[in-house]
């Protein structure tokens, strides 16, 4: 990429994050009520919006070679078990990082 | 009162609505240091000086957008994808806006930097917090909103700046995106009681990877999310627990 190219990526997203600040208080009115259908979009959006960040997450791990895949499923258990035992984010996303660490550079590289 | 003591009063206001939202963000400063750090050394690492971080942080303000915008960086320059991918990403600040129309109403001129600068953590805090007395509501939202930005940015400057110094082996630190990401769907999977939505966004995302491949998979995925979600809105409606 170039700096161009950089900036206009870095630029559209600050475009479209503006947009979804800032067009409710252009639209919508606290006295009139939202679509029903908005409403729903907005409850239902965001688990499978954040389903569909973890695999772009892993959109580059190839199963046929190298590990498999294999360090990433151990990393993302370890991440599941430590938050649903101490629902702790830093512990979830530090202990969970620091082990995948550990998984590359010494049993799978 | 004189014109002298309405100054004073007034000043009094805003120190008072100063030191009513600070405890509110201190919660939100140890998560917001420790993962605006995570997203300056992974940028570093990434190969971007700690002057985009700053940047990003500063225009974009939203963490989940800018960690995947580290991976756009070192795609190639797609900018549909970019702008798509930023919209779906951000979607949830309009159902924010819509809970926040009637608050912010009357905040002045504050009220522009209160809309740019929503986030899940200052939503959450001015959406649940009941304004304390003898301080003005415009001021209160105004530093919550205020210092969550300014932890998130020195957060990622300092990581930036850092992320130079490391001696260790980072290979693999990318991996705290992907751990960050786990963690939210699995905060809004146990938030659900039929798990649809999320199931939805994992198997569709799956799907059009395998289908599409990496590099084009995620226009087809956020088109086909919309329409799944459209087509069985009765069933998960009707299974309910949606928070």
């Amino acid at each position: 990429m170039t700096l161009a190219e950089e900036i206009l990526t870095i630029g559209l997203c600050a475009v479209a994050t503006m947009l979804t600040r800032f067009l409710p208080f252009c639209v919508f009115r606290a006295d009139k009520p939202t679509p029903k259908y908005i409403r729903y979009l907005g409850k239902a959006l965001p688990a499978a919006i954040f389903g569909m960040l973890v695999v772009y997450c892993l959109k580059n791990v190839d199963v046929t070679t190298g590990a498999h895949g294999v360090p990433e499923l151990i990393a993302i258990g370890i991440v599941t078990i430590l938050h649903l035992w101490k629902r702790n984010m830093l512990l979830s996303i530090g202990g969970g990082t620091v082990c995948y660490m550990l998984l590359v550079q010494c049993f799978f590289s | 009162m004189t014109v002298k003591e309405k100054k004073e009063n007034r000043k009094m206001i805003v120190k008072r609505s100063f030191l009513a939202a600070f405890p509110k963000t201190i919660p939100i400063m140890t998560g917001f240091l420790f993962l605006g750090m995570s997203y300056g050394i992974y940028m570093k690492v990434s190969g971007f000086s700690f002057v985009y971080p700053l940047c990003m942080s500063l225009a974009i303000f939203g963490g989940s957008l800018e960690f995947v915008a580290v991976s756009m960086l070192l795609g190639r320059f797609a900018p549909l994808q970019t702008f798509l991918m930023a919209l779906m990403i951000q979607a949830r600040h309009l159902f924010y806006g819509i809970a926040l129309l009637e608050k912010y109403k009357g905040t002045g001129w504050k009220k522009l930097y209160l809309i740019f600068g929503m986030c899940d953590e200052s939503f959450s805090i001015n959406c649940a917090t009941e304004v304390p007395e003898g301080t003005d509501k415009g001021w209160f939202y105004f530093f919550v909103t205020v210092l969550n930005q300014f932890y998130w940015v020195l957060g990622a400057t300092l990581g930036g700046i850092l992320g130079t110094f490391l001696t260790f082996d980072t290979k693999g630190l990318d991996f705290v995106m992907t751990a960050m990401f786990v963690v939210i769907f699995l905060e809004q999977w146990l938030k659900e009681k039929k798990h649809y939505t999320a199931l939805i966004g994992v198997l569709v995302s799956a799907g059009c990877l395998l289908l599409f491949g990496a590099d084009s998979f995620l226009i087809p995925t956020m088109v086909c999310i919309l329409c799944f979600l459209t087509v069985f809105r009765k069933p998960i409606e009707k299974a309910g627990g949606l928070s």
